[in-house]
């Protein structure tokens, strides 16, 4: 009879989240007929995409990437979602906001330079457009305290919308994925995950980051308390005085109000160790969540991932 | 241990434990959750400024600990707790996820929900009012769910001027009553949340008690064994089958193990064909492995070519589960409307489907008396019954309290699509009959 010691069988909790991930993938996979991957390059979705290689492997990952691209980007991350798609010989669909304007889907809101609210009617018209019924999302409810209420799986209704106070219990590893036509889910594999996480589990599997969350010299300039990167889309007011710093990003979104951190960290080791002295949480880096204390309860309702 | 190490395959090997908390409205328990993050640094200084700024806002100008946890809109208003909120803390040891619920009675959906995947509970009692009702409901509840350990918080200590006796009152109260439960590790700690004694740093203010702080005693209690690593079990989640130039036949069958160990080599049953083969390989993106355990998502390629598919199991042959098509099951109801005799529900159970009838209900378990009502009527929202269950096709399970994860199933609204049960099977009594397919098995 074989020792069934539990030493003998020891499981770290990156494990267990990996474990439980893949599991999550699988179950969608099994689930749905027309699901897809949000993926923007970001620190989240390449830990989700490595979980889909893991999950299907020696398979290929069998649903498409999407990202919907604010247009408002650091030219790096662009460069590598690209390239990974590529790489992993994954279909990738981008649609944009700026065509969701064009076409009169989006509607800028005078005043906001921010197009992150804007990617809610982009992201809806594409689920739409290619009747996708899952849509896998790199969210983690340690990110915000609308988001530590949300379940895995995340039913929207017709018309796209998160209604938080009537939610299907979730269960032990159970996960209801019924809808019916035009209803979809939205699935997220890390919800369990922090930041540390997160950047532990890329350091475990050696994986590849665009180059901006590395420090690295860029020209900001002080703005409501954070270090916003200068760019075209960013208009500096009177009495603003860019400057050049060592800075790196620690979560990405619309360059407009993406906020820099300085910070010398050239690895991820370094990013780690920086992480674990933080004094703010990542999305303290984000304007867009400074609006009020339900900001990201208001967005997720109206269908934001 | 350093937990930034990153050198191990496996990574950092902190462990993770999941607990649930529960207690009443004024039991101080986002208090004592806020504590815990906020003494083991967890909380930062874009969370306090937030916090600060509701504090300002609402006047007195005392930050709330209970606002960390207390998200949407309408919980702030009315100062209660809407749903589970989960919540993420970890110590060089452990990494923790906290399953915060609402206490009050018409919230037991949520606590059930908070507990299915815990480890440990912690149970909060206010040292003045000591074991009421609703402790007992929670005890009972953790004690259904399966949870292997209870903490016993008794709260608000500086209230009653740090007295032993009290906690010691308490302390009988509660074992006296916990007999009747099946869960065997309970452990007290007097403790009080708001002024931060025997949380994370040890009471000067209690110098009889000799114990584990809280913190010491989630970082420290034994939750190895809390997986089942006896009974062999691989629920079959999706077929591999990658037909490329490089895989023209691979054929793999991707999973989450249950229950139990698998080896390469080892002997295997297929449920519910009654096939037998052998484990051929273990595969992962990481390469083939000898061995794999639960809880781990694997692939297994089989040496023989049996008809598998989603649903069906994988199991040691030496003891395998039931496969029933009736069988009795604890059930929690969850939706607004009550249990319905004449519909078929879709049940989930595992990685299979089927369409279920609930076919008697022996009673329904008076929550707070803690009695078994037998001539009650269907169950209701938020209430807990014992029932026969008939499905369409049969189950491949164990009992509840063997195996989590194969004795628990959903019930789910056909029409409306909502979860509107938790079920707990319960093992029938007698142990089953070698299946008359085995002597169909090659």
């Amino acid at each position: 009879m074989e020792t069934t010691k539990p030493e003998t069988y020891p499981f770290s909790h990156l494990q267990m989240l990996e474990a439980e991930a893949i599991q999550i993938m699988r179950e969608v996979a099994a689930l749905f007929e027309r699901p897809t991957l949000m993926f923007s390059g970001g620190k989240d979705s390449i830990c989700l995409l490595r979980l889909a290689e893991k999950a299907f492997h020696p398979a290929r990952i069998p649903f498409p990437l999407l990202n919907i691209d604010t247009g408002h980007n650091f030219p790096e991350l662009i460069e590598f979602r690209d390239r990974r798609a590529q790489e992993l010989n994954a279909k990738l669909i981008v649609r944009t906001v700026e065509d969701a304007i064009a076409a009169g889907i989006a509607r800028p809101v005078p005043g906001e330079t921010s197009r992150n609210r804007l990617q809610i009617p982009t992201l809806l018209a594409a689920i739409e457009e290619f009747r996708f019924d899952c849509a896998i999302g790199g969210a983690r409810r340690d990110e915000e305290k609308a988001r530590a209420k949300e379940r895995v799986f995340s039913f929207r209704d017709a018309f796209g919308q998160w209604d938080p106070k009537n939610q299907r219990p979730e269960l032990w590893n159970l996960y209801n994925g019924h809808i019916h036509p035009d209803e979809h889910m939205r699935v997220f594999p890390l919800s369990n995950w922090t930041e540390m996480d997160v950047w532990q589990y890329i350091a475990r599997e050696s994986l590849e980051l665009p180059s901006i969350y590395f420090s690295h010299e860029r020209q900001v300039v002080r703005r409501d308390n954070q270090w916003l990167p200068v760019s075209d889309l960013l208009p500096l007011k009177k009495n603003e005085e860019p400057q050049t710093l060592n800075v790196r990003v620690r979560t990405i979104g619309d360059i407009s109000c993406t906020g820099c951190i300085t910070s010398e960290a050239a690895t991820v080791e370094d990013i780690i160790a920086e992480v674990a002295a933080a004094r703010v949480t990542e999305r303290g880096s984000r304007a867009d969540d400074k609006r009020s204390e339900a900001a990201m309860e208001d967005r997720k309702k109206e269908g934001y991932f | 241990m350093d937990h930034h190490d990153t050198t191990s395959p496996t990574g950092p090997r902190t462990e993770l434990l999941r607990f649930t908390t529960a207690g009443s409205v004024d039991d101080g328990k986002s208090t004592l959750i806020g504590r815990l993050l906020h003494d083991s640094k967890s909380i930062l200084e874009d969370q306090m400024e937030a916090l600060q700024r509701s504090a300002d806002l609402t006047g007195g100008g005392e930050v709330n600990l209970a606002n960390l946890t207390d998200g949407l809109r309408a919980e702030r208003e009315q100062s209660i707790t809407i749903d589970v909120a989960y919540r993420y803390f970890a110590t060089p040891r452990r990494k923790f996820i906290v399953a915060d619920t609402p206490g009050h009675v018409q919230y037991t959906r949520n606590m059930v929900t908070g507990a299915s995947t815990a480890n440990l509970a912690v149970i909060l009692i206010d040292a003045r009012k000591g074991v009421i009702e609703q402790t007992r409901r929670h005890a009972y509840l953790a004690a259904l769910l399966g949870i292997p350990h209870l903490l016993v918080c008794v709260n608000k200590m500086d209230l009653v001027d740090f007295e032993e006796d009290v906690f010691r009152k308490i302390e009988t109260d509660f074992s006296d009553f916990a007999t009747r439960l099946s869960t065997r590790d309970i452990t007290f700690i007097p403790a009080s949340a708001l002024k931060g004694d025997n949380i994370v740093t040890r009471s000067a203010r209690m110098p009889w008690y000799d114990g584990p702080t809280l913190l010491n005693h989630l970082e420290e209690v034994y939750i190895a064994n809390d997986r089942n690593l006896v009974d062999g079990r691989f629920p079959v989640q999706y077929v591999i089958r990658p037909r490329t130039a490089e895989h023209p036949d691979f054929r793999g069958f991707a999973g989450q193990i249950a229950g139990g160990v698998f080896r390469v080599g080892d002997p295997v049953l297929a449920l519910p064909s009654g096939r037998t083969s052998r484990i051929k390989s273990i595969h992962t993106l990481d390469g083939a492995l000898d061995v794999a355990y639960a809880p781990m998502s694997v692939t297994l390629q089989l040496e023989d070519e049996i008809d598998i598919s989603r649903g069906d199991m994988i199991v040691a042959p030496d003891n395998p589960p039931h496969v029933e098509s009736a069988f009795d099951a604890m059930l929690c109801w969850m939706d607004q409307q009550p249990l319905d005799p004449r519909r078929k529900y879709i049940l989930q159970h595992n990685t299979h489907t089927v369409r279920a009838m609930i076919r008697h209900q022996h009673y329904r378990v008076d929550i707070q008396a803690l009695t078994h009502e037998p001539e009650a009527g269907p169950l209701a929202l938020n209430e807990i019954g014992r029932v026969t269950l008939r499905t369409t096709a049969p189950l491949i399970f164990d009992g509840y309290a063997r195996n989590r994860h194969t004795g628990s199933f959903v019930l789910v609204d056909e029409v409306s699509h909502q979860t509107v049960a938790a079920g707990m099977i319960e093992a029938p009594p007698v142990e089953p009959p070698k299946p008359e397919f085995v002597e169909y098995a090659i």
